[in-house]
């Protein structure tokens, strides 16, 4: 580009974010000063339709060719300000960001330090746009269908809904059945429906589908690809699926009470966890011997809220569905004496406080105080525990006794977290990509989560997640196209010896060497733009788009200059 | 007491109240003692009168509420804090006192002479490890004083001679772990002793040592810092003799036997298997289990240093209550491995006339039988 750069510069307040700490007003004088800016202004929020109006103005206006944001990150508002330069008629690539926020204000108190960091970040971001070259904004088609993992309430739910929306679902399934772990309990809370009345429309509905192919027995062993176009390749009849977007709804592991040798699981047969409590329940036989019960005890918060089994979290559903089973018994056994013991009672969802209310007043009594101990006791079990709000330890002797046992990540999350490069979080559930905001999506495009293997929920949550991650997942596949980043990585063919350094360290498979002419060859659609080519690549062939070595060294130049 | 700062110190804030602590103390069943609650007071009150808390002195440490608490705060720790204030201000139990004393001038708590501490050999073959050798063999106080302990520790030096090892012990040089000194809240003795001690074990140039008692093991392999020196107790190191058959058990032991698991070996350190090896390893033993074994073994109430400190209920011993559920198992011998569990558990099989029933033995005593005529 001959003509000279004509930079407008456009620094942010963020309200108080950043103003509080930074002399915005000086930092815009000081922008004002800097090599081929002609506008340099503040605003409250640049974010806001005002602030960026600013900007399309001097765009047309001043006819500005470069416009540089001072504002927060650009994993925040990027794509907020390449679309106002777009609207102004600039191509966005020319639009580029300094992060004053995450990097400058909210990280330091001294206000004059601060301005003057403000003051060099913006500087070096000037420089650098004065370098930049307008990109091609790029699309690639979608492979229309999406590939379901888990045929739980969650993956059948998640597979309905893309389904009903007209595309091709493939519904993976490691065991041999549908239902997932949903199919093992008898009713659910806080409406006690059956739950085998629940789920066998629902199965039936995903088996006669003509959109969803059931594959059983079978497991996810691959995925490659990306958003829109993944290859999954599945153990099973149908080995390769060509898809445009992944649901996963792989569930939990329940927590093994072996684990808590104290609490006598294993070693007394009349302690039994809540999911055998289903069971017996569904079979309106407690003791599963027919022998009569005078006293039915629930411990809470087994393997959950629990440092020294490494599982910090709340299950989320204990709470609930012993409120549930206490009912249950004393529906079947009006006069047994139904105890809970739990450290706080946890029921937040719509109906559940309710729930809670009837549960005590049908005669359950909630005792607060964890229990330490079960052992033998006159030919029963005693828990042996303290009522904190009595202030006494006690010997309670029970002749039911149902660990309420909670949710844990799945011990093969792993092996799926190593396949689509998954994260996980401290918990070891799979991570969302942001808790508030992007809650079913994951830092892989295209990859989206529901239900229990993004941390323990209820059927009603579960249930709601799925719904939102099929609803995220159509967008795609209803778009059709999906816009693929144009900072690519390109090869100069004229100084490529065709050494394949890049090949080697392409950590996404982009770099190949051609067969015929011997150099190297970057799929665009496959780069990621990371640049690790590009500085392997010893006779400086490549270059990452956006990110070129000028550019970068007039970064630098600029703040140490 | 102001609280804030040892509330701080030791990180009481993670608490939840859940009564894990308390409903499993084996002592708060029995006296005032409740931890719960008295964390409870560190959090919210801004005082706390240490000295209207006698109950502090019942704690045996056995930690099992360290062991159950789900948020990892360590209540027993609070008890031995509170202890230190108790001690600070001089306001202790006079055995307490003496014990210290004793500690501090004849290097043990029973205040026994030191000349006489390596009476207990007896004629036994035994090195002085101020000569050097490879394992150096930590006595402890009671088992070198007591003379009921004497079979364990003439035991264990036959042992070591039969299996070959070069061993040696620092006779009248040895002095109190610090151990229990520690838990009766005696925090600057405790680092002297440390301090001399280790300087004398490394001294002697053992690259193991091994103790007669899980309390000494405990506090020189968790609280030491001794590295370069691997520590075990006897279990560990015997059963290792007998698996690499360095140690050969001949004689048939007929007898049906239950073990107890140490505080200080079992929950504290986790050495559940090795002392069952051992009984296992004997010919002829039949061995059976209590309902609470292993992390749920019931304290025999010797440590924390209640060997010196009676406590406020002498009525109701846990160790009575342990030989009932012993006994229970239809064994004739209860097998322990800690020499406070031998002297009150014996003691109370007598007091509740269970002595035609069962019998209380040190492991090495079992091995010791199975050893043959000497």
């Amino acid at each position: 580009m001959a003509q000279k750069p004509r930079i407008g510069v456009y620094i942010c307040h963020c309200g108080t974010n950043i103003a509080a700490t930074v002399d915005v007003k000086q930092v815009a004088e000081f922008a004002a000063t800097l090599p081929g800016v002609v506008v340099a202004r503040d605003y409250l929020y640049m974010c806001s339709d005002p602030g960026q109006g600013l900007i399309q103005r001097d765009i047309e206006e001043q006819e500005l060719t470069r416009v540089v944001v001072a504002s927060c990150s650009p994993r925040m508002h990027e794509p907020t300000f390449r679309g106002a330069g777009r609207q102004g008629g600039l191509n966005p690539y020319l639009v580029e960001m300094a992060n004053i926020r995450e990097q400058c204000s909210w990280v330091h108190s001294d206000r004059g330090q601060a301005t003057e960091k403000a003051k060099w970040l913006v500087a070096s971001v000037v420089a650098k746009s004065a370098l930049l070259k307008p990109l091609e904004e790029r699309e690639v088609d979608v492979t229309p269908g999406a590939v379901v993992v888990g045929g739980g309430i969650a993956g059948m739910t998640a597979a309905l809904d893309v389904a009903d929306a007209g595309f091709p679902v493939y519904l993976v399934e490691q065991s041999g059945r549908l239902g997932g772990r949903m199919a093992d309990l008898n009713r659910t809370f806080p409406t006690l429906e059956s739950v085998a009345k629940l789920m066998g429309p629902l199965i039936e509905r995903v088996q006669t589908h003509s959109n969803i192919t059931v594959l059983l027995n079978s497991q996810v062993t691959g995925v490659e690809g990306f958003v829109g176009n993944f290859e999954v390749t599945v153990s099973g009849e149908i080995p390769n699926l060509q898809v445009g977007a992944i649901i996963i709804a792989t569930g939990y592991d329940i927590f093994d009470p072996h684990r808590k040798p104290e609490l006598g699981y294993g070693q007394y047969p009349n302690v039994i966890t809540s999911l055998e409590m289903e069971q017996r329940l569904a079979a309106k036989d407690l003791t599963g011997s027919g022998k009569a019960i005078k006293s039915v005890a629930f411990i809470q918060c087994v393997g959950s809220r629990d440092a020294q089994v490494g599982n910090e979290y709340c299950s989320r559903v204990c709470c609930m569905y012993t409120a549930k089973q206490s009912l249950q018994v004393k529906e079947l056994l009006p006069d047994a004496d139904v105890t809970v013991f739990y450290i706080d009672v946890r029921t937040f969802g719509k109906g559940a406080e309710e729930f809670y209310d009837e549960a005590r007043a049908t005669g359950v009594r909630y005792r607060r105080g964890n229990i330490s101990e079960v052992i033998r006791h006159n030919g029963r079990v005693a828990l042996i525990g303290e009522d904190t709000l009595l202030g006494r330890p006690f010997d309670f002797e029970a002749d039911l006794v149902v660990l309420a046992v909670g949710m844990e990540s799945r011990a093969d999350a792993g092996d799926l977290s190593n396949l689509l490069k998954l994260a996980r979080s401290s918990d070891g559930f799979f991570m969302e990509l942001h808790p508030k905001l992007r809650p079913v999506d994951t830092a892989v495009d295209g990859v989206f989560l529901a239900g229990c293997c993004q941390g323990p929920k209820d059927i009603i949550d579960t249930v709601a997640q799925a719904k939102a991650a099929a609803s995220s997942a159509l967008i795609p596949l209803l778009r059709g196209v999906v816009p693929v980043i144009s900072e690519t990585a390109l090869v100069d063919e004229e100084w490529c010896a065709g050494c394949g350094m890049c090949v080697d360290v392409c950590p996404f498979g982009s770099a190949s060497l051609d067969p015929l002419w011997g150099v190297s060859r970057i799929n665009a659609v496959l780069c990621k733009g990371c640049g690790a080519c590009a500085t392997a690549c010893p006779s400086k062939a490549i270059r990452l788009q956006h990110f070129t070595t000028e550019q970068i060294m007039a970064q630098v130049d600029a703040l140490v200059g | 007491m102001k609280t804030k700062a040892m509330t701080e110190q030791l990180e009481l804030f993670g608490c939840i109240q859940c009564g894990k602590c308390t409903g499993g103390c084996p002592v708060a069943r029995k006296t005032v003692l409740n931890i719960r609650s008295m964390i409870y007071n560190m959090l919210v009150e801004p005082e706390l009168d240490v000295k209207a808390h006698e109950e502090l002195w019942d704690c045996t440490c056995c930690f099992t509420c360290v062991e159950r608490c789900p948020k990892d705060v360590r209540p027993a720790d609070l008890i031995i804090e509170l202890r230190g204030q108790l001690v600070e201000s001089g306001r202790i139990p006079e055995t307490i006192g003496a014990a210290l004393m004793g500690t501090f001038r004849q290097g043990n708590p029973s205040g026994m002479a030191r000349e006489d501490r390596a009476a207990w050999v007896n004629g036994t073959e035994v090195k002085a490890a101020q000569e050097g050798c490879e394992l150096l063999y930590y006595v402890g106080c009671t088992p070198a004083y007591d003379l009921r302990v004497h079979t364990v520790t003439r035991a264990l030096a036959r042992a070591f001679t039969a299996a070959g090892l070069d061993f040696g012990t620092l006779g009248t040089e040895e002095s109190c772990c610090g151990n229990e000194i520690k838990r009766m809240g005696e925090a600057g003795l405790f680092e002297m002793l440390v301090e001399e001690n280790s300087e004398l074990f490394r001294s002697v140039g053992a690259s193991r040592l091994v103790t007669t008692s899980p309390h000494c093991f405990n506090t020189i392999k968790n609280e030491y810092g001794l590295d370069g020196i691997e520590v075990l107790h006897y279990t560990q190191l015997v059963a290792a003799l007998i698996e690499q058959g360095q140690l050969e058990l001949s004689n048939e032991v007929n007898k049906k036997i239950t073990y107890h698991d140490p505080c200080f070996l079992g929950k504290q350190n986790h050495v559940f298997d090795e002392p069952r090896a051992i009984i296992q390893a004997i010919p002829g033993v039949e061995l059976v289990e209590m309902d609470r074994n292993r992390e749920r073994s019931l304290c025999c109430e010797g440590g924390g240093g209640r060997m010196w400190a009676e406590g406020t209920n002498l009525e109701e011993r846990l160790a009575f209550q342990r030989v009932h559920e012993a006994a229970e198992t239809g064994a004739e011998i209860l097998a322990v491995a800690c020499p406070f569990c031998l002297l009150t558990l014996e003691d109370a099989v007598k007091v509740q006339g269970l002595d035609e029933q069962i019998q209380v033995m040190d492991i090495m005593e079992l091995v010791n039988l199975s050893l043959g005529e000497e």
